[in-house]
C-alpha cells in the first residue's frame, strides 16, 4: 500500500505530463526509494495506480541499470569499468575492493550492508577511476580510498 | 602554438567561489538574454540569428540547431522541447559540469529555445546516474519559477513556458532521440524507426525538439554577443567553442573549452599537460568511445567536424581518451565491445548478435585463446553491423573496432599467434 504521501508525490509527478504512462520511472524511482528494489507487488501496485498492465511495468522496469529487480544492500556500490577508467587502474581497485567487502562484483555482503556492480561510464572519466554509493560520486580512486570509504560506510550503519 | 581564447560555457562555472546559484548567475550576467529575446526578437527571427551562428548539435551528431528548429512544423498546436541530459558516451563528462556548475545557463538557454519554436513544455531528461546533477536542476528550477522566469505570462511578455525534470534509470541507448522519447513516455527506451523524424512525431507523437545540454547553453550568448561573433570562433563551418574532455594517459586530464578549432595536438600537450610520466602517445579516441582510433600521426588534425571526419574519425561527443604506449589495443577493443553488447537495446538483430560476437571474440585474443580467422570473422561482422539498424549503436560498435584492427593489426596478430597479451600486467591494464 502506498502511504497518503507517497500518493500525494505521485500526483505531483502526474502533473508533470499529458500521457500517465510517462510518470511510471519517476513514480518507481519513488517506490524503490521507499523498498530499496522492486517487489512484484509494488510493480503490480504501481500498474494499477497508472492503470497499465502489470507486465507493461515489468517490461519498463527490467530495461533499467538503476531499477533493482532483486534485494540489494543498505549500500549500494556501482564501479565503472568503462575504458578511461580501466585505462587508470580501475580492474586494479575494484579486485582490492572485492577483497575488502569479502564479495565478489554482483553479490551483496551476508549483513547486508554492502552490493557491488560494475557500472558503465558514469561520466566522471577526468576524475577515475570512480564508483557511486548510494548515487553519490567517489572520484580518483586508490586502494586505500576505497578502504577509508568502506569503512566509514560501515561506521556510519554501526552508528545508526 | 597556444591558443588562449575565452571561455564562454565554463567560464563562470570556473570562476572561483561561482555557486551557480540564481543569484550568482544573475550577478555576472545571467538572465539578461531571455529578455533580449522577449522583447527585441520575433521568435522566427531567433531561429534565424541561431541558424546564422552556425552553432551545431553538440551531443554527437553535430546536425545545424538552428536548422533542426526549422523542420518543426509552426502551426502546431502542440509541441515539445526534450534537452538530452543523458550523457552517457564514454569519455564524455562535459555535460555534467554544464548540469552541476551553472544550472541556470541551461535553463535560460531552454527558455530562448523554447520562445524561438513557440514550446510551451519543456522536459529536462537527466541521466539516471546523475543524483545530485538532478537535485541542482530541481532546486535551479523553483528559483526560476520564484522569479518568474519559467511559467505564465515570463517577464510580463505574454509568453508561457513550463519546463519540467525527468528522471532516466541507466541506459546509453536514452541518449539517441527517439530512445530518450520512448523512455520519457515510461517505455523501455528502444529507438523509433525513423522516418517520421521526432521534428514531425516524436514525443506523444507531437513535433519534438531534442537538443544536448552544451548545445542549449550557448544560446543566452550567442543572443547577447550575436551571430557574427559566435560564427568568428573556431571555423566557417564548425562554429563557437566546444568543451573537450579530456582523460586516459594524460597529466592533467579535464574539460577543456576551447574554439572547435583547436588541434589535437595542443589539445593533449598543451592543454591536458602531455601524456603522463613522458610516455609516448600511442592512440587517441576523438570523440567519445563510438569514435574511430586516431594514432600519433594524426596529431595535426583540428577538433572540427570536417577535419575529424577527413581523418577517419568523428567529433562524437567531444570526448577525448588518451592512450599512451603501454596501452594494449586488444583489450580496449574488449572492453569498449563489452559497453556496446551491455548497451545494445536489442530489438535489431545484426546489433544484438553482432555486439555481442564483437565482444567474445575480442575476449577470447586477449585471454590468449584467439583462433586464426577470428580477425576476418571480427571484420565481417563490423560490415554487417553497419548501416543495417533501426539505430546508430549497431555502427558506433563496429567502427571503432575495424579502426583497431587497421592501426593496430598486427597486435592482435601477436595475441593469436602467441596465445597471450604480451602488455597484459605491464601498466596494471
Amino acid at each position: 500500500m502506498f502511504s497518503d504521501e507517497m500518493v500525494k508525490t505521485f500526483e505531483q509527478i502526474l502533473s508533470r505530463y499529458p500521457v500517465k504512462r510517462s510518470a511510471l520511472i519517476p513514480i518507481l524511482h519513488e517506490v524503490q526509494a521507499r523498498d530499496g528494489y522492486l517487489t512484484q507487488e509494488a510493480m503490480a501496485e504501481v500498474a494499477q495506480y497508472l492503470g497499465l498492465h502489470p507486465v507493461e511495468v515489468v517490461e519498463t522496469a527490467t530495461f533499467y541499470d538503476l531499477l533493482n529487480l532483486r534485494p540489494v544492500g543498505k549500500y549500494q556500490i556501482l564501479f565503472c569499468h568503462n575504458l578511461s577508467c580501466t585505462l587508470v587502474g580501475a580492474e586494479r581497485v575494484l579486485a582490492h575492493l572485492e577483497r575488502t567487502l569479502g564479495i565478489r562484483v554482483g553479490e551483496t555482503t551476508p549483513d547486508g550492508l554492502f552490493t557491488l556492480k560494475r557500472m558503465e561510464c558514469l561520466a566522471s572519466c577526468g576524475t577515475a577511476p570512480v564508483m557511486q554509493v548510494n548515487g553519490e560520486y567517489h572520484e580518483s580512486l586508490t586502494e586505500a580510498k576505497v578502504d577509508q570509504i568502506v569503512s566509514s560506510l560501515r561506521q556510519r550503519a554501526a552508528a545508526s | 602554438m597556444t591558443t588562449t581564447a575565452e571561455k564562454i560555457l565554463l567560464r563562470r562555472a570556473e570562476t572561483p567561489g561561482y555557486t551557480g546559484s540564481l543569484a550568482d548567475y544573475a550577478a555576472r550576467g545571467g538572465y539578461q538574454a531571455l529578455p533580449v529575446a522577449l522583447r527585441e526578437y520575433k521568435p522566427e527571427e531567433v531561429i534565424e540569428l541561431v541558424k546564422r551562428s552556425g552553432l551545431r548539435g553538440r551531443g554527437g551528431a553535430g546536425f545545424p540547431c538552428g536548422m533542426k528548429w526549422g523542420f518543426i512544423p509552426k502551426a502546431a498546436p502542440v509541441k515539445y522541447l526534450c534537452c538530452n541530459a543523458d550523457e552517457s558516451e564514454p569519455g564524455s563528462f562535459k555535460d555534467r559540469q554544464l548540469i552541476e556548475q551553472d544550472p541556470h545557463q541551461l535553463l535560460e538557454g531552454i527558455l530562448i529555445a523554447c520562445y524561438a519554436v513557440g514550446i510551451r513544455t519543456a522536459y529536462i531528461y537527466c541521466r539516471g546516474e546523475f543524483a545530485h546533477g538532478a537535485r541542482v536542476l530541481g532546486r535551479a528550477l523553483e528559483d526560476a519559477r520564484a522569479v518568474g522566469y519559467i511559467g505564465r505570462n515570463i517577464l510580463g511578455s505574454g509568453v508561457d513556458i513550463e519546463i519540467h525534470l525527468h528522471r532516466g534509470a541507466g541506459a546509453y541507448i536514452c541518449g539517441e532521440e527517439t530512445g530518450l522519447i520512448e523512455s520519457l513516455e515510461g517505455k523501455r527506451g528502444q529507438p523509433r524507426l525513423k522516418p517520421p523524424f521526432p521534428a514531425m512525431e516524436g514525443l506523444y507523437r507531437k513535433p519534438t525538439v531534442v537538443n544536448n545540454v552544451e548545445t542549449l547553453s550557448n544560446l543566452p550568448h550567442i543572443v547577447l554577443r550575436g551571430a557574427e561573433w559566435f560564427a568568428g570562433i573556431g571555423t566557417p563551418k564548425s562554429t563557437g567553442t566546444r568543451i573537450f574532455s579530456v582523460s586516459g594517459h594524460v597529466e592533467r586530464p579535464g574539460n577543456y573549452e576551447l574554439p572547435i578549432s583547436v588541434s589535437l595536438r595542443e589539445l593533449i600537450f598543451t592543454h591536458a599537460g602531455g601524456v603522463r610520466d613522458g610516455r609516448r602517445l600511442k592512440a587517441v579516441i576523438p570523440g567519445g568511445s563510438s569514435a574511430p582510433v586516431l594514432t600519433a600521426q594524426h596529431l595535426d588534425v583540428t577538433m572540427d567536424f570536417e577535419s575529424l571526419a577527413a581523418a577517419g574519425s568523428m567529433g562524437g561527443s567531444g570526448g577525448v581518451i588518451v592512450m599512451d604506449e603501454t596501452t594494449c589495443m586488444v583489450r580496449v577493443g574488449e572492453v569498449v565491445t563489452r559497453f556496446y553488447r551491455h548497451e545494445s537495446c536489442g530489438q535489431c538483430t545484426q546489433c544484438r548478435e553482432g555486439t555481442a560476437w564483437l565482444h567474445k571474440i575480442l575476449a577470447r585474443i586477449e585471454r590468449g585463446a584467439g583462433r586464426p580467422g577470428d580477425l576476418e570473422t571480427l571484420l565481417d561482422a563490423c560490415e554487417n553491423m553497419k548501416g543495417k539498424t533501426i539505430c546508430v549503436l549497431s555502427d558506433a560498435a563496429a567502427m571503432p573496432v575495424e579502426s583497431y584492427l587497421k592501426y593496430f593489426r598486427d597486435e592482435f596478430e601477436q595475441h593469436i599467434r602467441d596465445r597471450a597479451c604480451p602488455l597484459r600486467g605491464v601498466a596494471g591494464f
